[in-house]
């Protein structure tokens, strides 16, 4: 349904006209909207006796011209949150792999224990997880976070896979095996590789969500961006500033995961169509993804999903 | 274990403030996030426009941050809210961009040509709509929209973390900080709790997509 058109007449120039005027209308609420909010955030307020200047008041906002305060954001702040990242990033791919492998084990004992523990991993919350590793492994808080966000990730990365290599046609591994490969061969030479291609730009954008995870860290006392400006610098500089170093953060954030999303969006795009016969736009959710992937194999007959 | 059962009417109370965080949380998602859809498949440029850039924007923004956006900031600005109440909102504004997606992808996900055959049988906009495109989209946007309720069953955790709010985590973290020879045990039982929910729902929408894809 992506052209609306087909849903009714083409519009004549009344309908135009009115489209247009509403099109203004709600643009003039919408300003109406911001500069509302703009007045309530700048409004000074009475605390105690003492007048606050409003939020977007310069005295709330120098500490942005302090070279210090920069170089504390982006070194320490934005450092530790990308080391997480990528850190986790890996550790979650290599997890991935090697879960996916197990769990399409022709071995019942292999396959079934692997099913449980990814379920297992995929149905809690990250935060409780960090919680776990920080208190009963204590290995501090930066691999609490790393550690959590690689064995979640990864869980939810093997299941792509493993849905990838579900999906495959049939005739792909009958060749391989035709040929006179191995079935280990066979699925390391052959299927593996167009599985991980096919789920490419899934993985990337679970990638998104791990960046966007490791603000959690916020929570265990790992020293990440959230950390670093609202209570470092908070504390550092004064509460006035909370507002500023709460949009400090929010910027940097936006950018970090939009650049990172909008990659994830170009390598969808740019996919090898062979590979999604019929689906104009893949869901970029992982769990949805995993879904329909599989659904789609069981009802194609080819080899049962497991 | 002991302590789990010990202290088993705390973890259900905090199990019930999740369900009420899930609960409350998810319709005012389901709210928002129509909204947000309709607006996004309106013929009116303008509110087009505004709800791309609020998917966006809310999309790519940690929940971390929304939460204490709702705990901290909005304090400095005067309304005293009660700490539950600026969860819901945290957790019905982060999640409503996921609703809006996963309605969208549904009514995307009919094919064109069914609403050209109901117009070219002569329906009209209203009949081509609930009649034709509707039941079929409804379908779709199922599984994806229960996916949304398992992950936003998980980020109630988030608020528990930082809002002062005592759901399961916030009894779990306080429990294994009164029980430090018992934690393991004190947070798997809080796993647990998670767990009830999460898997019966991820179990559910894969029979619903195993259900319908066969008649897409």
């Amino acid at each position: 349904m992506s052209g609306a058109g087909v849903l009714f007449d083409a519009p004549g120039p009344r309908a135009r006209r009115l489209s247009a005027i509403l099109s203004w209308i709600s643009g003039v609420v919408l300003l109406g909207l911001v500069a509302w909010g703009i007045m309530i955030l700048n409004a000074p307020r009475e605390s105690g006796g003492i007048t606050l200047p409003g939020m977007f008041d310069p005295s709330r906002w120098e500490i942005l011209a302090d070279p210090e305060f920069w170089s504390f954001v982006i070194f320490t702040g934005v450092w530790n949150t990308l080391r997480a990242a990528i850190v986790a990033a890996v550790l979650a791919i290599a997890l991935g792999v090697v879960l996916a492998l197990l769990r399409s084990s022709p071995i019942g004992w292999i396959r079934i224990p692997t099913a449980i523990v990814i379920e297992f991993f995929r149905g809690m919350p990250v935060l409780l997880m960090m919680l776990f590793i920080l208190l009963v492994a204590g290995t501090g808080q930066y691999w609490a976070v790393v550690a959590a966000l690689a064995i979640y990730n990864g869980a939810l990365i093997g299941e792509a896979l493993r849905a990838g290599l579900a999906s495959l046609p049939r005739g792909q591994r009958e060749a391989a095996l035709s040929v006179g490969m191995r079935p280990l061969q066979s699925k390391m030479l052959v299927e593996f590789p167009q599985a991980f291609r096919q789920m490419l730009p899934i993985i990337v954008a679970q990638l998104v969500v791990l960046l966007k995870d490791t603000s959690l860290g916020y929570i265990v006392g790992y020293q990440e961006l959230l950390r670093v400006t609202l209570n470092n610098l908070g504390s550092f500089y004064g509460n006035r500033y909370l507002f500023t170093l709460w949009c400090v953060a929010f910027v940097l954030y936006l950018i970090m995961n939009l650049s990172l999303s909008w990659f994830a969006r170009w390598l969808a795009k740019r996919g090898d169509r062979r590979f999604r016969p019929g689906k104009a736009t893949p869901a970029l959710d992982a769990s949805q993804a995993i879904l329909v992937t599989d659904a789609t194999a069981e009802a194609r007959g080819g080899e049962t999903p497991r | 274990m002991d302590v789990v059962i010990e202290n088993l009417p705390l973890y259900l109370e905090g199990f019930g403030v999740t369900l009420l965080l899930l609960l409350v949380g998810g319709l005012g998602a389901l709210v928002i996030g129509t909204v947000v859809a309709a607006m996004r498949i309106s013929p009116i440029a303008t509110l087009r426009g505004i709800a791309t850039v609020y998917t966006e924007v809310v999309r790519n923004t940690p929940l971390t941050l929304v939460v204490l956006f709702a705990v901290v900031i909005v304090p400095l600005l005067g309304p005293r809210i009660p700490f539950i109440l600026s969860g819901f909102i945290a957790l019905a504004v982060y999640t409503s961009p996921f609703v809006a997606e996963a309605l969208r992808s549904g009514i995307n996900g009919v094919a064109i040509g069914q609403a050209e055959a109901a117009r070219s049988l002569g329906f009209g906009f209203a009949q081509t709509v609930t009649l034709i495109v509707f039941p079929q989209a409804f379908r779709m946007t199922i599984p994806p929209l229960i996916n949304v309720f398992i992950a936003l069953t998980k980020n109630t955790s988030v608020v528990g973390g930082v809002g002062f709010v005592a759901e399961l985590f916030g009894v779990g973290r306080t429990l294994a900080n009164a029980n430090g020879n018992a934690v393991i045990a004190i947070l798997i039982g809080v796993a647990i709790f998670y767990l009830i929910v999460t898997v019966p729902l991820g179990f559910l929408a894969t029979q619903l997509e195993r259900k319908w894809v066969v008649q897409r």
